[in-house]
């Protein structure tokens, strides 16, 4: 537009969101009122989630710090708990988290990583498909508690058994099972994502392969995996992130034992089934420190793993949008 | 006597820092079919945007300049009642998919919250229906949400919520562009008959159409007025060698 | 030798093709397996006196879960009151807003919370309203369960109102009307089905959740309809009961984990119902 050749003001209406009231200052009249009350209340709306997210962080952090204090960093690296000389170390629950959510992600991505293939690849419709589907989504639904229920009396004596069998310690619970149990509730999260993922690859980049005279297993090795890799990515930190945070399945089934871990057999205890755990037994005050700032450490990881699948989710529709 | 329900003066409209609109000046009379034609991208949208405030909406949103509606800036008044005395029916049909048909046709009262006698309502709807040429289709399923009319049916069903308002002046962005040919009949029709009651104001890039029903025809080029004036001279004798040429099909 | 290769070839593709196809049933199994265990243990503890008891004290036969599922009914109630018109507006507001800095911030924000473990909401529960209130209540289960509620609901009213034309908004503008009535009686309305089935699932989600609850309304042996006082829920009480010593308390942990996977599985078929029936085609 020509700048200012024109001898008339050309009215600049600076508007950073489409909306009629800019205008009604001429006019006055009480929509304008109306609708800035109504878009100040949808503002506020947003900034207090945000804020709350906020203060949930604070209050971690402000919660933690008499532990934080007491201990410094050695609270990470410490193994011994103990309520009675109130001495506090992570580093068994740590060790027991990390353990059984890898395990438990290992176990998984075969079953999902199939679940996947075959619901975005092998058979989009039919029967099969369908009851596939619909098993997926209700799984996911199965409450916690009842994954624990069903780990108590299913797994366990399973476990069990097969301990004695092979000459070991038969506690029946411990990270193995934890690890299964938990491996069967994060199938459905990121079996779901994936098929998602998978669906999304264009046609024609298949068809070129196939057209090439490659097989399914080749088109799905070559060209669908690596297309999809990113989202992929994404559905794994997801689903580890969920494993990591899962507290009443595995509170049943890891055998409660403040120590740390021998092996994949011994009873153990994740940060979250820890805090389930004492939190309501916690008399110290430093007691319930240390174990807030155990929450806070599960807050944190939750959190990058968040903004780290909301990335790779990012990325991988970039390359979707070319 | 002709009068001048709409005049509009010395308008400039864009986006930003383009300017889509330059120096817009011409009169719409009462009671007669006025059509605004021109290729593509020569901003008629944009100028039937302006007349019932529906520009603003847009971010970066500029314009300079008058109309005037029965001889008030419309820019100097409050934009909720400029937009209830002008009606708008868009070109792809969007009668409201929660709502019936009965309550798609009474919508402008029920969104803003004007409360009407039964009796009123059912004489807004029947009267609406029947001026848009609809009544005898849909006069047994009021009732039913009108998700299952054709795209023509829809389209009345959206002249006929325009209608119901009682505007001054209804304005139309290529009504019929998305419809075949049988239901464009149908709505030509409807406006020649409407043109006793009230003004219309259409935007068209179908030339024929412009030639069938319009009093007066406005040419747009470039966002810019070429030319302006009854339609009967227009079309057989134009006085601007641009109008002549999109006319005679050398482009557009 | 191609003949050689390419039968090679497609041996690994057929190899492929039935570890997939077994790998994905097999994922089935541990679904058909809880629920045939339930089923079968806890169905045969169902019976009319089941829903109208308070629980026995251990020792004592019979004994119901109806404290449970009524704390369940007011836990949940809280947190669907408490949550549900916050995620409304915001998801109103993100769907207004897509392209602003500060609302990309609102959609990392809900992204974490809804990361959080759930135990973490029930310290952030203790810390505000336990402590405060000197004891465990069913408002502090409520809240608890609100803030897991709050991104289920806000992602699914954001993803509806997303679809919604811009074309609808314009329709409403050139009859006059103005900006929030349209955003209230146009859109909202439209959206209304996706909405509810949002609403629906996180209510089947946060029914089964028993983490935050642990130290917020903490369980009660008796029936209470105070919410400032303790109050007991079903996976509370199948948490409690399946832990405990005691075989018939075992037997009340089926029949109460039977009764809990009905209402979730319920909830769910309903929003999918819903979503089918309400929806709204442009």
């Amino acid at each position: 537009m020509k700048k200012t050749s024109k001898k008339q003001e050309i009215k600049k209406v600076f508007s950073k969101d489409p909306g009629p009231w800019n205008f009604y200052s001429r006019a006055g009249n009480k929509y304008f009122l109306m609708d800035w009350i109504f878009k100040k209340i949808l503002f506020i709306s947003g900034v207090s989630i945000f804020f709350l997210v906020l203060m949930i962080f604070i209050f971690l952090v402000l919660n933690s710090m008499p532990s934080i204090k007491e201990f410094g960093f050695r609270f990470f690296l410490s193994k011994s708990w103990d309520p009675v000389f109130e001495k506090f170390g992570a580093l068994p629950f740590i060790a027991g988290t990390i353990f059984t959510s890898f395990l438990a992600l290992l176990i998984s991505l075969p079953f999902s990583l199939s679940i996947s293939l075959y619901l975005g690849e092998f058979s989009k419709s039919g029967f099969f498909s369908g009851f596939l589907k619909n098993s997926i989504e209700l799984l996911a639904g199965v409450p916690s508690v009842v994954y624990g229920f069903f780990g108590m009396f299913v797994l366990i004596p399973i476990v069990r058994y097969l301990e004695i069998k092979f000459n070991i310690e038969p506690y029946g619970v411990g990270i193995f099972t934890s690890s299964i149990i938990l491996s069967i509730m994060i199938i459905p999260f990121s079996a779901s994502l994936g098929r998602e993922v998978i669906e999304l690859i264009p046609q024609d980049i298949k068809e070129a392969a196939y057209s090439l005279g490659s097989t399914r297993y080749e088109v799905i090795k070559r060209v669908v995996l690596p297309y999809a890799k990113s989202g992929i990515t994404a559905g794994i930190l997801m689903a580890l992130g969920r494993a990591f945070g899962e507290t009443m399945a595995v509170t049943m089934v890891i055998g409660n034992s403040n120590v740390m871990p021998k092996g994949l057999f011994s009873p153990a205890n994740t940060m979250a089934s820890l805090i389930a755990n004492e939190f309501t037994e916690a008399v110290s005050r430093i007691h319930l420190s240390s174990l807030i700032e155990i929450g806070l450490v599960l807050f944190i990881i939750s959190a990058v793993f968040s903004i780290m699948g909301k990335i790779f989710i990012h990325k991988f529709s970039i390359t979707e949008n070319g | 006597m002709e009068s001048d329900i709409l005049r509009i003066e010395n308008f400039y409209a864009g986006f930003g820092n383009s300017t889509i609109l330059k120096n817009i000046n011409f009169s719409v009379v009462e009671n007669k079919i006025t059509s605004i034609m021109g290729p593509s991208g020569c901003g008629k949208t944009t100028l039937i945007r302006c007349i019932n405030r529906l520009h603003e909406f847009s971010p970066g949103a500029t314009f300079s300049g008058k109309i005037l509606l029965r001889g008030e800036d419309i820019y100097s008044i409050n934009p909720i009642s400029v937009r209830r005395k002008i009606g708008m029916v868009f070109q792809r049909p969007n009668p409201f998919p929660n709502m019936s048909i009965y309550d798609n046709v009474i919508s402008g009262y029920i969104l803003n919250g004007i409360h009407l006698s039964r009796e009123e309502k059912e004489r807004i709807v029947t009267t609406s229906l029947k001026k848009a040429g609809l009544w005898e289709e849909v006069k047994d399923s009021l009732h039913r949400r009108g998700t299952f009319l054709s795209g023509g049916q829809q389209q009345r069903l959206c002249i006929a919520r325009a209608l119901a308002m009682n505007p001054d002046i209804l304005l139309l962005d290529e009504p019929t562009s998305s419809l075949d040919p049988k239901s464009t009949l149908l709505i030509e029709q409807l406006m020649e008959e409407l043109k006793q009651t009230i003004t219309t104001l259409i935007v068209t890039h179908n030339i024929s159409q412009a030639a069938r029903i319009s009093d007066y025809v406005a040419f747009l080029y470039l966002g810019e007025l070429i030319e302006f004036g009854p339609s009967n001279k227009i079309f057989t004798n134009p006085e601007n060698k641009k109008t002549e040429e999109y006319l005679t099909g050398k482009f557009g | 030798m191609d003949n050689k290769n390419i039968s090679k070839r497609i041996f690994k593709d057929r190899i492929f093709t039935v570890c997939v196809t077994f790998l994905a049933f097999i994922a089935c199994l541990p679904l058909l397996g809880i629920l045939f265990l339930i089923i079968k243990n806890g169905a045969s503890s169902i019976n009319l006196g089941f829903f109208i008891h308070l629980p026995k004290p251990v020792g004592e036969e019979g004994g119901g879960i109806a404290n449970a599922i009524v704390g369940t009914f007011i836990v949940v109630g809280i947190a669907f009151l408490i949550a549900t018109p916050i995620s409304l507006l915001t998801g109103i507001f993100l769907s207004e807003n897509r392209k602003s800095r500060f609302s990309e911030m609102v959609r990392v924000s809900i992204d974490i919370l809804s990361g959080i473990p759930s135990i973490v909401i029930g310290i952030i529960a203790y810390l505000w309203v336990v402590k405060p209130m000197k004891g465990f209540s069913a408002l502090s289960g409520g809240i608890a369960l609100a803030m897991i509620m709050l991104p289920v609901v806000i992602k699914s009213a954001e993803e509806t109102l997303k679809l919604i034309p811009y074309s609808l908004r314009e329709a409403s503008f050139a009859l006059g009307v103005p900006y929030y009535r349209t955003v209230l009686k146009v859109i909202l309305p439209t959206g209304f089905s996706g909405i509810i089935t949002g609403v629906l699932i996180a209510v089947a989600r946060i029914a089964g959740e028993t983490a935050p609850l642990l130290f917020t309304a903490f369980g009660n042996p008796f029936m209470n309809f105070n919410i400032t006082k303790p109050v007991n829920a079903l996976p509370l009480l199948v948490f409690n009961y399946a832990t405990s010593p005691y075989e018939q308390w075992h037997k009340i942990a089926w029949g109460a984990a039977f009764i809990l996977i009905i209402i979730v599985f319920v909830v769910n078929i309903l929003a999918r119902m819903i979503s089918k029936k309400w929806k709204v085609t442009f």
